[in-house]
């Protein structure tokens, strides 16, 4: 799994792209976890090219949102339609503010 | 009716997908409904790898996928340990952020996700979970 990050002046932004399922899910759990511990609380995860997420990717994404509040915010972008309907489906998407796309997600900081 | 084995590994869970995708395709799911259940599928696989073998292993994951007039049916058989669904919390999900705990999930998301889920286990066949979604109304 490539995951990129780029930090700006206000958050960072998290980049992967394909599926994030139980085989992978630990990597981008890390890839976060190195973010907050410099200190960032801010970040953006821009989900435009990522088509699947399996639960053990939210888990990574609320253990990351546990940390960052209420300092910071995890807030995500650009999510595929189908996750987004199983994210709400489970009442889970009530703990992250949702974005369209990057630019208003980076925007919100 | 097709079967396809699979060994017990997170590293299958792709091609598993890429399986039931093309069965859930060829039964005519709509898109939302072929994503239920990639995620129903998958969920269900790790379950067995990471809490049913415990590890991964040689041991056989069988997924038959059968067509049917008004959907689909996914059958998954293995051979770890009989599971109790029953012993497994159901996940509050209107609680706090701070009290989420990683239990249930993906049972739940499994039941959210298709019409009808059935389990049982016997010594001679294994465990047999048994998925059918729908299609939209």
């Amino acid at each position: 799994m490539e995951i990129q990050t780029t930090e700006y002046k206000r958050c960072t932004v998290v980049r992967t792209s394909g599926r994030i399922d139980g085989s992978n899910a630990h990597e981008l759990s890390q890839a976060l976890k190195n973010i907050t511990s410099k200190g960032i609380m801010n970040i953006v995860f821009d989900m435009s090219e990522v088509n699947f997420m399996a639960s053990a990717g939210w888990w990574a994404l609320i253990d990351t949102q546990k940390t960052c509040k209420p300092t910071g915010e995890l807030v995500l972008s650009g999510i595929d339609k189908g996750i987004k309907e199983s994210l709400n489906l489970v009442g889970m998407g009530t703990y992250f503010n949702v974005f369209d796309d990057l630019t208003g997600a980076v925007a919100n900081f | 009716m097709a079967t396809k084995r699979f060994s017990c590994s997170l590293k299958n869970l792709e091609e598993i997908c890429d399986y039931v995708t093309h069965c859930a395709k060829e039964a005519g799911l709509n898109e939302s409904e072929v994503y239920a259940v990639q995620l129903a599928v998958d969920e269900a696989t790790t379950n067995i790898v990471e809490h049913g073998y415990g590890e991964e292993c040689p041991e056989r994951i069988d997924i038959t996928c059968d067509v049917l007039k008004d959907g689909l049916k996914v059958v998954i058989y293995d051979d770890a340990a009989p599971f109790t669904p029953e012993t497994v919390p159901e996940p509050d999900t209107k609680i706090s952020l701070d009290e989420m705990k990683p239990r249930g999930l993906g049972l739940y998301l499994i039941h959210k996700m298709m019409d009808e889920v059935h389990y049982e286990s016997t010594p001679n066949k294994g465990n047999t979970l048994t998925m059918i979604k729908h299609h939209a109304k």
